[in-house]
């Protein structure tokens, strides 16, 4: 389905893939009583964060994410991500993401959707910001001609 | 056994949404914070779906006295605001724009693109370790 004015939009997709990471999240909370932050998780997964999920838990959640986008691969041949970007940008993007994600406790996941849901006024700050911050950073790269087009 | 197995089945429906839904998709992440350009709104609907059953989860949650599978409820607090709160996010969104990545669609992408997501998630656990040594 086209969305009016956004030939590149794909609401569809977007909203049930959505409905799936929501129903995801909402498995961690009710069935394990968890947030589904995958930066924490990840820390914990990894051992560079000692505290939090236990490390059996994270370290499940952490490869099914492979697993899952591997399924949906393999069923259709028409989803396939797309990085135009260099190594350098990947390096810096990756560092920034890592260090961020810990200092201000949380993602686009345990902020954005476990904790916009909730309601917490700690996550919807974070939100607010990292999504300001994103659209700023674009604006950025686009004014000092790092995105054409 | 059960747990991890609970945990597993999450994680698995949660990269297959991230891939169905475009979120890891680093072109399209960076489209949808591309105001000044051809701007794409899918990921505005990502976070609606998403939003649906956790909004409901939550209502249910509150009515639980613990989780199903285990003993007790472990959630974050909800209030603090802090300096690190706004400084974090605030870089986590400069390389979110920059690598059009966050965590869980870079470990997602590790099953369809492993050199980029492999160098992008090499990095991200860098920085993780590294806010560990400066906080320490």
């Amino acid at each position: 389905m086209m969305l009016p004015g956004f030939p590149n939009a794909t609401p569809v997709a977007g909203l049930v893939g959505g409905l799936l990471i929501g129903l995801a999240a909402a498995i961690m909370l009710l069935g394990l009583g968890r947030i589904a932050g995958v930066s924490g998780m990840l820390a914990r997964a990894s051992g560079i964060s000692d505290t939090g999920t236990p490390r059996a838990i994270a370290l499940a959640f952490i490869a099914g994410l492979p697993l899952g986008a591997l399924l949906v691969i393999l069923s259709s041949s028409s989803i396939r991500p797309l990085f135009t970007g260099s190594v350098l940008q990947l390096v810096i993007a990756g560092l920034l993401v890592g260090f961020g994600t810990r200092l201000g406790s949380g993602c686009t996941s345990g902020h954005g959707v476990c904790g916009l849901s909730r309601l917490s006024r700690r996550s919807m700050v974070a939100t607010l910001t990292f999504m300001v911050s994103g659209f700023a950073t674009v604006g950025l790269m686009r004014a000092f001609g790092f995105i054409n087009g | 056994m059960k747990v991890p197995a609970i945990s597993l089945l999450a994680g698995t429906l949660f990269g297959a949404g991230l891939t169905i839904s475009g979120m890891a998709d680093p072109a399209r992440v960076r489209a949808f914070l591309d105001l000044f350009g051809a701007w794409d709104p899918t990921l505005a609907f990502v976070m609606v779906g998403a939003m649906v059953p956790m909004a409901i989860a939550w209502l249910v949650q509150k009515r639980m006295p613990r989780p199903i599978v285990c003993e007790a409820f472990d959630l974050p607090g909800t209030s603090l605001l802090d300096a690190k709160l706004l400084g974090g996010a605030s870089l986590f969104g400069i390389g979110w724009a920059i690598g059009g990545l966050c965590p869980g669609p870079a470990l997602a992408d590790l099953a369809i693109a492993p050199i980029e997501a492999g160098i992008f998630v090499a990095a991200m656990l860098a920085g993780m370790t590294a806010h560990r040594i400066i906080t320490k």
